[in-house]
């Protein structure tokens, strides 16, 4: 079966392939390190002579964003990617999208900040993607890939939920991720879908005014704020149902552990292996693994660490997801930090070290 | 079995590209594998290095705090890298690019004069070849049967003719690496 067949190739390069597989419509992006192989691949399998597919290099991450918003506008599947300092720029398109509930995906593969910072991995935009981003009360769906083969998987996981939402979603990758080389079976192709399907999919979409119905419109904008208040509550809801549906997470030998790692993508790899040298000292660890940033999985976590002595928050930044454990655990038990910064990645020793100074004692 | 390797040079003496060979290689046992480079800007001069895992389980983490088996061809490498193997494990350095040889007395040295067999077959390219088949001799973290495989699936077809010249390269890497 040549869809099973299993291949190797970096986490960027399964994006690429995923997004063809999904049946995209478009992928609209501009180069940056460490995420330029996802437009290199795309360019490279020419979609556009098969499925159809439009790749385009576009002039700014900003262009990129707003043909996004104006593609998932129409009800296309598309999406954009990009790293820290260009996600940082794509904000604005983003809140709007929020706004006007348009289904797009992005990708961040994340490097060291702020600014320009460094082209070497980081997760230093957790807060950035947790929070929304841009202005206004919203929320962007997270999901934190952990290999190349959740970096495949995540794609059209990604299109399903922004569109059942119709909200953006976010897959939240570093260069990590981005960069190694995996084992990898790419999903099976999937066509893109008809224009009558999208039509069908899709009533609230702009993709022509016909004379038997009103016309779509697709905006942010509400210059009255009693109306304003009401949508906003409106979004409210909606963030509700997805807290309530979508929360994704993973545990590995949680259940006779006396201390807790909570890590999401790499450095969840990382904390795995951490994991391991701490067990084989004889110290009982288990890892939990948010797969969802937002929603992030509270009520989860939160009774998992009943009975635990304590928690590391290891994570490649100076502090962030560790907020989200401490509303989660709400003082029930020690929670600390781990992480570095800059694009320095932590190795498995430092977390293990950091376990038995901070949590362990 | 899992092997934990971090092979590291100067950029351009085909560091990632020996990784990449070893990691197919991987592939074609229906190993597991994980591939990690650094990615800077380390590709054009300084050093680079790869982080390469072939194990018959599950891989956790792609990146390490000791290895196995360490690679070092210039002097920053093995000054980096030596005191990162574990006990009892393996260390093969280039003979050209390194002043002070490793001192550990806990690990097994070996010293691969693949510079030198190079330019002795007038082939600068195949550097990375011959180092590579010094490890599979004194580490088979995959067969020969498999890397040639790994050569037709990971080159382009029309570089298919050179594989029984990198081939040639890795069976003299395999003659003249010598433990210390």
């Amino acid at each position: 079966m040549a869809e099973q067949e299993v291949t190797l190739m970096k986490g960027n390069e399964a994006i690429a392939h995923a997004a063809i597989r999904c049946g995209a419509d478009g992928f609209f992006g501009y180069p940056i390190t460490p995420q330029s192989e996802i437009i290199e691949t795309l360019a490279a399998l020419k979609p556009w002579e098969t499925t159809g597919m439009v790749v385009l290099q576009a002039e700014s991450e900003v262009a990129s964003i707003n043909m996004v918003y104006g593609g998932a506008g129409a009800g296309k599947r598309v999406l954009t990617t990009s790293s820290s300092p260009g996600i940082a720029l794509m904000q604005e398109g983003i809140s709007y999208m929020a706004g006007a509930e348009i289904p797009g995906v992005f990708v961040n593969v994340m490097r060291g900040g702020p600014g320009l910072g460094t082209i070497q991995p980081s997760q230093s935009d957790y807060f950035q993607a947790t929070r929304g981003g841009g202005n206004g009360d919203y929320n962007v769906i997270v999901l934190a890939p952990n290999s190349v083969q959740e970096m495949a998987d995540f794609v059209d996981l990604a299109f399903e939920l922004a569109f059942r939402y119709r909200n953006p979603a976010m897959i939240l990758a570093d260069g990590v991720i981005g960069q190694m080389m995996e084992k990898v079976v790419l999903p099976p192709m999937k066509p893109r879908r008809t224009e009558e399907e999208i039509k069908k999919e899709c009533p609230w979409a702009s993709f022509g005014k016909t004379a038997d119905r009103q016309p779509n419109v697709i905006t942010s904008l509400e210059l009255k704020p009693e109306v304003m208040e009401v949508r906003n509550l409106q979004l409210q809801e909606k963030y509700r149902q997805i807290k309530d549906n979508e929360v994704r997470f993973e545990t590995q030998q949680c259940e006779d552990a006396d201390y807790l790692i909570v890590s999401f993508g790499s450095a969840a790899r990382i904390g795995e292996k951490a994991l391991e040298q701490a067990r084989a000292e004889g110290i009982k660890v288990g890892l939990f693994r948010p797969i969802t940033l937002w929603p992030f999985p509270s009520r989860q976590l939160a009774q998992l660490a009943r009975g635990k002595k304590g928690i590391l928050v290891s994570e490649i930044n100076a502090g962030q997801m560790v907020q989200d454990v401490r509303l989660a655990i709400n003082g029930a038990i020690p929670v600390e930090h781990f992480g570095r910064l800059g694009g320095i990645v932590p190795d498995p020793d430092e977390i293990v070290k950091s376990l038995k100074e901070k949590v362990i004692g | 079995m899992k092997t934990e390797i971090i092979i590291s040079g100067f950029g351009g003496q085909g560091v990632l590209s020996m990784g990449k060979i070893l990691a197919y290689s991987g592939l074609m046992e229906d190993k597991e594998v994980t591939w990690m480079p650094a990615y800077g800007p380390e590709q054009r001069g300084g050093t680079a290095n790869v982080t390469v895992i072939v194990s018959d389980e599950r891989i956790s983490s792609p990146i390490l705090s000791r290895y196995d088996v360490a690679i070092v061809l210039n002097q920053p490498s093995l000054d980096k890298f030596e005191p990162k193997v574990k006990e009892g494990g393996i260390l093969i350095y280039d003979g050209y690019g390194v002043i002070n040889p490793p001192q550990r007395k806990d690990i097994t040295v070996y010293r691969i004069d693949a510079m030198d067999k190079a330019a002795e077959l007038k082939n600068a390219k195949v550097f990375n070849m011959i180092v590579l088949g010094g490890l599979l001799k004194v580490c088979p973290v995959v067969s020969t049967d498999g890397l040639k495989k790994a050569l037709f699936k990971s080159l382009p077809e029309r570089h298919h003719g050179l594989i029984p010249l990198n081939m040639k390269a890795v069976e003299s890497g395999m003659e003249i690496i010598s433990k210390e």
